[in-house]
Parts: structure tokens; C-alpha cells; sequence
């Protein structure tokens, strides 16, 4: 698989080991470490809830810095749909695209236009994909790589299209050099991302043998610059291409609805996902086309990077849609893009079976019964002041090695009184006078002590 | 405590009419076969089969247990009750036969399908039953 990397990481001196993000995170990822939270890496699927909930702001996502675009001689922008969802009182989205440019990129592809694009490769593909519905987008790559760790049965029903991130890239890209005859490594695509899984997709691509984008510019990164610039536009130009239906895809639904399905639920917020996936897994939901499932609360517009509020950018592109200049795709143009872009996944997507408790299945069966004796042990509160969500991880834990008992506070409190009540009995069966051992009584205080411990 | 070494058993009980926590125990029996690292396909059809264990006993008995036994090479779903037992069993296997109350199709049980529905999943399926005593059916999936 190469090198696994993470863009969700963790500020260790802003970290106060408090149990917020441990007890939210949906794959179970993360821990304590001599007082600091720790991300298991195998675990984590970068949906960026921790980055949501640590009151401290000690989670966050690496990202390439504006500064990283330099790095090419030509520099093309792919800004996210969410992005139109980020600035107020803005007439039309061409202003944002223009705006964009300014910040020192020689192009712009609105991603939103790929989307576009993505919408039709799908309706094309329903026919040959109907044998396994609820079919689930590849929109979002949290949710995918939620489905490889929790639900691998479901890996079939990703639709195995390319996103419009990857779809932008090579199209931008191609286009650009056609037209300033210039070579493809000279250029480098960024995309502006509202969240932290894009990034990780990028240097870490599913579906993909390499990502065709060169780095990703979180939107709260250039969100000050760029207001400024929008600001000096003033004509619109003739870069926003991207039709209502592509901008759309900023909000949850806005996919969905793109692809004129009959039978199609939208589910945001990485919870709610794994609720309806559990059903779907269980058979229910039966009559289920399509499944548009996001990480993150309000679509993309709720992503972990962006600036503004999730539901007042959502009114926001919605108040827009009817100004996108995009025209319709004709089927020439679609199938002229298929046969130059890569659009289908080229790797299959496989699972990641991090919660099995063992390889060999004898060793996972007397493992999981050490796990029930332990945890029918442990008192269930699941307060998380171990170190692991729950109690019940606690004891998969220590199963694996990974804590021990005593991790678990009550346990501990448990240990000493007994530890204190056998010293009581061992003291009152001594005799502490001075005469007998030339040793002195306990003090008052110490004798006190004892014997509320023992208590 | 039944177990070897490498046998693991659970037992659930399952309350009678009790529509809100249906289910419940299914559920729980497919986290631990997934926890187990067992393959999909298999866990998927225990999972129905156990479903429709549970929904038996919900629906139609006065109360029962629900039993996962895993061993290296079989998993194991017994379901028993104490009443009120059945009174054709070749009957009750037939499929869109079904004895479900009101109460149960109202809620969109009772399509008749649960005892084949188990009995198809399964490798190895054995139902016992005696009127006024109780039912007992037993289902293996070799692993």
C-alpha cells in the first residue's frame, strides 16, 4: 500500500488529555499516551470529527501552504464547490473564480464543472451498476475509507467512477497545455479544500494508483486573501463554467439530485452515515438506488477547513445556483472526455480489517472471550479517563496488549482499598508497641487514613 | 463457564412482544462475528438467520434465549422458548405460512418466510418442538 499517511494530526502543547475527541471518534481511533491523545493510524479515516470537537484546538489537518503552488512553473486552482459558499453578498460565483486567479494562479477549473461531468459518467454506468444497489458515492473519501474499516461488504456498492476532484485535475491540466503548449510537469493542479480527507486522498489516493492533483490549499487558509481580491473584481470573466447542478454538489443532496435517481437518500454527518449503513447492511432499505454519504454535517460546506458556518454557506450556494453560467454537457463531449480521462477507479478498493481481533480465527475466539470476562469485570461507565472510549475497548485493549487493568481508574481505586484493608488486618495481627520490635506506632493521622481506605 | 479454550458462547434473552429492542440481539451477534474477523458472505447470512430467530421469539413465543456458540470450524444459532410450542412444524416451514397476530403484521411482520428464510442460510438446520412445552431449533454454519 506505501507509506500510510494522515492529514489529521494532533498539536501535542495544545492537547490537555482531556476525553473529548476519543469518546467521538467513529472509528475508535484514538487514545491516551502519557497524557496526550494519540491517533492510531490504522484506524483513523480522517473525517475530521476530532478537529470538530477538541475545545482546545489541538487537532488539526496538514495541509500544502499557499506558498506550495510556487513550486511549479504554471499553477492551476480546482476550488471546491463549498468554496462559492464561503463569502457574503456575492452577485454572481464567476466573482469567486476571478477572485481566485488573482491570488497568483495562471488558471482556474472549477471543480464543480467536473462534477458535472462526474454526474453524467454515473447515469451512464447505472445500467451495469444496478446489481449492486444501494450504489454509495465516491464523492467523499471519509465515508469510503469508513467502509473499508467498518462495513467491507459494502466495498462493492462504491460506484467505481473517479471523483470530480481527480476528474478536474486531468482535465485542467490537458487543457491548459493544449492551449500555452507547455508540458504537463511544468503545471501543477491544487485543489482548495474544505476538508482534511481530500488531502489524505491526495497523498494517499483510493481507487487511484497515483492522485493526478499536485497539493491541496485548505479554504481557511486563503479565505482573508481571497475576500480582498473579490473584492477588486469586476468583471466576472469568463472562467465559472460549472453549471447549477455541478455547484450543487457543495450540499448535502446536491449530488443526489444531480443524478435524477428515484430512490436516493442524502446523510450527512458521519454518525448518521453509519447508521444507515448498518441498516443497509442489514437488508433493510431494500429499495435504496443510490446512497450520498458525507462526513461531514451540511455536505461539504460543513467541512473541517472552511471559514464560514455549514448552513449559512449552504443558503448562500443555494441563493447562487440560479447565477452559474454552465451550459449542460452535450454526450459528444462527455464521451470525448472518457476516452482521454481516466474516470474509472484503475485499483479495486479493499478492505481494512482493523477491528478483527486476531488473523486466526481460534486465536480471535479465545481473545474475544477474554475480552467479555474482562469487561464483564469493569464497572461500564465508560468515562474514557483510561484512555479508551469505552470499557468495552478498554478490555479489547488490554486483550491486545495494549493497556492493563489498572489503566482502568476504578479498578485502581478498587486495588488500593483492598491493598488497604489487608494492611489493616496485617497491622491489628502485629503488635506495633515499642517494646516488641523496637518500632514506633503509626501516627494518628496515618492510623486515620488506613482505616478510611479501608472503608 | 462452557467454554474449551476455543469455543466462545453468548447467550441473549428475548423478551415476548417487545418490538423496540427486536432485533437487538442479531445485531449484537454480527459485531462479534465481524470483530471475529469471519468472512462477510458467512456472517451475512447468520446475521439473517438469527434475525429471524429473534423475530420468532419476539412475535410468537412467551419468552426464549437466543445462543451464538463459535468454534474454529462451526458457528452455532439455537434458539429456545417454553411455549407455546408449535403445532404443525411442517406447516409453520412453509413459506407465506404464518401464525403472526395483528399486533406483528401491522407492524410489517409475519410474511411467513422466517423458518425458510433459516433454514436456506444455514448448513445444518434442526427445529424440535411440543405444544404447551416449547421450541427448539438449532441451525450450524460451517466455517
Amino acid at each position: 500500500m506505501g507509506q500510510y499517511r494522515h492529514s489529521v494530526t494532533l498539536d501535542r502543547e495544545k492537547c490537555k488529555g482531556c476525553t473529548n475527541c476519543i469518546k467521538r471518534c467513529p472509528t475508535e481511533a484514538i487514545r491516551f499516551s502519557d497524557g496526550k491523545a494519540r491517533i492510531i493510524d490504522e484506524r483513523c479515516i480522517d473525517c475530521g470529527e476530532c478537529i470538530r470537537v477538541c475545545p482546545y484546538h489541538a487537532k488539526v489537518a496538514v495541509t500544502d501552504p499557499l506558498s506550495a503552488i510556487n513550486n511549479f512553473k504554471y499553477k492551476i486552482a480546482l476550488p471546491a464547490p463549498a468554496l462559492y459558499g464561503q463569502f457574503e453578498n456575492i452577485g454572481n460565483p464567476g466573482k469567486i473564480v476571478a477572485g481566485l486567479k488573482m491570488l497568483g494562479f495562471d488558471d482556474v477549473y472549477e471543480v464543480a464543472r467536473a462534477a458535472d461531468y462526474v454526474s453524467a459518467f454515473i447515469k451512464g454506468e447505472m445500467g451495469n451498476l444496478r446489481g449492486n444497489k444501494p450504489l454509495i458515492s465516491s464523492a467523499c473519501p471519509a465515508i469510503e475509507r469508513l467502509v473499508q474499516v467498518r462495513f467491507p461488504e459494502l466495498i462493492k456498492n462504491i460506484i467505481p467512477i473517479a471523483s470530480p476532484m481527480e476528474i478536474a485535475a486531468q482535465i485542467a491540466k490537458r487543457n491548459f497545455c493544449e492551449q500555452k503548449g507547455v508540458e504537463q510537469k511544468d503545471v501543477g493542479v491544487f485543489f482548495i479544500t474544505p476538508c482534511a480527507a481530500k488531502m489524505t486522498a491526495v497523498k494517499n489516493p483510493i481507487g487511484m494508483v497515483e492522485s493526478f492533483v499536485d497539493g491541496c490549499i485548505s479554504i481557511m487558509e486563503i479565505y482573508g486573501a481571497l475576500g480582498n481580491e473579490i473584492k477588486k473584481v469586476t468583471s466576472a470573466g469568463g472562467l465559472q463554467m460549472a453549471t447549477a447542478q455541478g455547484i450543487g454538489w457543495a450540499n448535502s443532496g446536491g449530488e443526489g439530485r444531480s443524478l435524477k435517481q428515484k430512490n436516493f437518500l442524502a446523510v450527512d454527518g458521519i454518525h448518521n452515515v453509519i447508521q444507515v449503513l448498518e441498516q443497509i447492511e442489514n437488508g433493510k432499505l431494500q429499495d435504496l438506488d443510490f446512497l450520498e454519504g458525507l462526513a461531514c454535517v451540511g455536505g461539504c460546506v460543513g467541512g473541517p477547513l472552511v471559514f464560514e458556518n455549514a448552513f449559512v454557506a449552504q443558503n448562500r450556494v443555494r441563493k447562487l445556483l440560479s447565477k452559474a453560467k454552465g451550459t449542460p454537457l452535450s454526450d459528444e463531449d462527455v464521451e470525448r472526455q472518457k476516452s482521454s480521462t481516466v474516470w474509472k477507479f484503475q485499483t479495486e478498493i479493499t478492505p481494512n480489517p482493523v477491528m478483527k481481533l486476531a488473523e486466526d480465527i481460534s486465536e480471535a475466539i479465545r481473545r474475544m472471550e477474554e475480552m467479555n470476562n474482562i469487561c464483564e469485570d469493569l464497572p461500564g461507565m465508560d468515562c474514557g479517563s483510561c484512555g479508551s472510549p469505552s470499557c468495552r475497548t478498554l478490555a479489547e485493549d488490554i486483550v491486545r496488549g495494549h493497556a492493563t487493568e489498572m489503566d482502568c481508574i476504578f479498578k485502581l481505586k478498587e486495588k488500593v482499598k483492598n491493598l488497604a484493608q489487608e494492611m489493616i488486618e496485617l497491622a491489628e495481627k502485629i503488635p506495633m508497641g515499642k517494646d516488641a520490635l523496637g518500632k514506633k506506632e503509626l501516627s494518628a493521622e496515618n492510623q486515620k487514613l488506613l482505616r478510611e481506605a479501608g472503608e | 463457564m462452557a467454554n474449551d479454550g476455543a469455543t466462545m458462547y453468548k447467550k441473549y434473552s428475548i423478551e415476548p412482544a417487545n418490538f423496540l429492542l427486536a432485533g437487538e440481539a442479531a445485531e449484537q451477534i454480527k459485531k462479534i462475528l465481524k470483530q471475529l474477523g469471519i468472512d462477510n458472505a458467512l456472517v451475512r447470512k447468520v446475521a439473517i438467520a438469527s434475525y429471524e430467530a429473534e423475530m420468532n421469539l419476539v412475535i410468537h413465543s412467551c419468552g426464549g434465549r437466543l445462543i451464538l456458540k463459535v468454534s474454529p470450524d462451526e458457528i452455532a444459532i439455537i434458539a429456545e422458548d417454553d411455549g407455546p410450542g408449535i403445532k404443525d412444524i411442517e406447516l409453520a416451514m412453509k413459506e407465506g405460512y404464518s401464525t403472526a397476530p395483528d399486533t406483528a403484521r401491522e407492524m410489517g411482520f409475519g410474511a411467513g418466510m422466517g423458518l425458510s428464510n433459516m433454514k436456506r442460510c444455514c448448513d445444518r438446520f434442526f427445529i424440535q418442538s411440543e405444544e404447551g412445552r416449547g421450541t427448539r431449533v438449532e441451525m450450524s454454519f460451517v466455517l
